[in-house]
């Protein structure tokens, strides 16, 4: 007896095929050699430079001084990252197709609501596509060097990956109840909140938590627009080749990680 | 508010792949009357439903629902026209993590303000209300349960609260009792009976089950490839009609058919047995 034959199998096999040899040239270009980090040679500054880091700073001047930092750091991610969500939700309620009333009635959208999509779609892509960096540089031409200049970089990146994933859970989720919803004559805000948000609600936290997660650490690079908080303090710290003060900034930064990750699954579960 | 709930001309309905689902529909329907839509599968009733329940614009025909026409008028008076209409699925459309209290209440949302709906989720604000219709379910004491520790059944009853909770002045249900055990399926298409009864609106329901259909609707009208087959008050469909309609369908659902149209002679031999209850 034959064994049936996949009929999926050659497509799969064609496209896993496909992925390979399109990754080869992406290797080639990077300059991809692992070896070289075995390589004697390099392993030896690389050693110094690490080495450098042991043991973490502990005086109690830069430890007062790093807790500032933190606190700085924590506090303009909170801010930007609540500017993003003031940003992204708005727009991704405007994506969100489930939501459209005219819709409803198997008809196809109106031209300006199209068009609005269209629009509030190109407008999160500028917000994400634009790096934070570079957004720091502008706002910084405006409100100067300061914590200002970051937080609303922060904010403005983030709204365009907020918006854009916040529409793409809301789309996903079972759209019969907000339909049944909408159908009998309920608003959009209300239909969302009865309809949507109790089978995305799980999702959207955790990834609005992983977003500020992002946000501490992008405040390395907002360090560098004299934004102050953790990374202006990693900044001078590698500058001076302190690497003790790195070590210590380093822990710092794992340890913020790793409360992002606890506040997740606490509220993951809260709300589970 | 004249005594006509709805009143289709001609309406013809084609769905977004092209098929054309309902062809020249004439049916009208007044207050306090309970209609029977059946039918073998396919034959146009949920469209019907969704063209009745203005989830579904019809491509021509003249279609008059509470004394509006709701394909001319602006969108402020289509929402208030929706939010007359209660629909009863055939499944749950209740998320999972809601809270039995909050499911219920949501029957409402199209008559209050979006403030007052946002507001009810911090502190509802009809629990008297929500607790009323549940009792009538037997279901008050999981008011404030989640709707995923509920069973199908009792979800189903979560569905059938909200409905009765909005108070619509157009009932309408798509195969409400084809997921449902025998004993639910009694229940609730009494239930919806007697809502439309008391509080003189009209009911329609597409139903499978043609002993139901039989027992508590004033009027059946047979759908089969998008026409009316036939709109009958209840005394006056037969064996004959409901052979025809399941002509050239499956020999089971014809068979069942037949079997109720006899059945009718001996009213315990349906209670008994709901035949076509799927």
């Amino acid at each position: 007896m034959s064994h049936p034959r996949d009929p999926a199998a050659r497509s799969r096999l064609g496209w896993t095929l496909a992925a390979l040899v399109l990754l080869w040239p992406a290797l080639v270009m990077t300059d991809f050699r692992p070896l070289l980090l075995l390589d004697p040679r390099n392993l030896e500054p690389m050693g110094h430079f690490l080495g450098a880091f042991w043991p973490p700073a502990s005086s109690p001047d830069f430890l007062s001084l790093l807790a500032t930092a933190t606190l700085e750091t924590l506090a303009m991610a909170t801010a930007g990252i609540a500017l993003a969500w003031l940003l992204a939700v708005p727009m991704a309620l405007v994506l969100t197709r489930a939501l459209s009333i005219g819709r409803l009635a198997g008809r196809r959208s109106a031209w300006w609501a199209a068009a609005l999509r269209g629009v509030v779609r190109g407008v999160l892509l500028v917000l994400r596509g634009v790096p934070e960096l570079v957004w720091a540089l502008v706002f910084v031409r405006v409100f100067g060097l300061g914590p200002a200049a970051g937080v609303l970089a922060l904010g403005v990146t983030y709204g365009g990956m907020l918006g854009k994933v916040y529409s793409e859970i809301l789309e996903s989720a079972d759209q019969r109840p907000v339909r049944a919803l909408l159908e009998a004559g309920s608003g959009r805000l209300p239909a969302l909140a009865y309809g949507l948000v109790p089978s995305c609600a799980q999702e959207l936290v955790s990834y609005t938590v992983y977003r500020w997660e992002c946000a501490i650490r992008a405040s390395v690079v907002m360090g560098f627009v004299g934004a102050g908080g953790l990374g202006q303090l990693m900044d001078q710290s590698m500058k001076m080749l302190n690497g003790s003060e790195a070590a210590t900034i380093l822990a710092t930064f794992l340890l913020l990680v790793l409360g992002a990750d606890q506040l997740s699954a606490r509220l993951r579960s809260a709300l589970s | 508010m004249s005594g006509v709930a709805v009143r289709l001309q001609g309406v013809s309905a084609v769905h977004a792949n092209g098929f054309a689902a309902l062809k020249g529909i004439d049916l009208s329907v007044r207050r306090g009357e309970r209609v029977a839509v059946i039918g073998p599968s396919g034959a146009g009733k949920t469209t019907l439903l969704r063209v009745l329940g203005l989830s579904l614009a019809p491509a021509s025909g003249h279609c008059e629902v509470l004394g509006q026409q709701p394909w001319q008028v602006g969108a402020r008076a289509l929402r208030r026209l929706r939010s007359g209409i209660g629909h009863l699925h055939q499944a749950p459309p209740i998320p999972p993590r809601q809270r039995v209290v909050h499911a219920v209440l949501a029957g409402r949302l199209g008559q209050w303000s979006p403030w007052r709906g946002l507001a009810s989720l911090l502190l509802p604000v009809d629990t008297a209300g929500a607790a009323r219709e549940l009792a009538r379910l037997e279901l008050e004491d999981r008011l404030f349960e989640r709707c995923d520790r509920l069973s199908g059944g009792q979800l189903q009853r979560v569905a059938l609260a909200r409905v009765l909770y909005q108070r619509p002045e157009l009932l309408l249900a798509d195969e409400p009792v084809s997921a449902m055990d025998p004993a639910l399926a009694e229940l609730t298409v009494s239930l919806l009976a007697d809502e439309a009864r008391a509080r003189d609106i009209a009911l329609v329901a597409s139903l499978h089950a043609v002993d139901l259909a039989l027992r508590h609707f004033d009027r059946v009208v047979g759908v089969r490839d998008g026409g009316l087959a036939f709109d009958l008050p209840v005394a006056e469909v037969g064996s004959v009609e409901l052979d025809a309609l399941y002509a050239a369908t499956s020999g089971r659902q014809r068979e069942a058919a037949r079997q109720i149209a006899t059945a009718r002679a001996t009213p315990s031999a349906w209670t008994a047995q709901p035949l076509a209850c799927r």
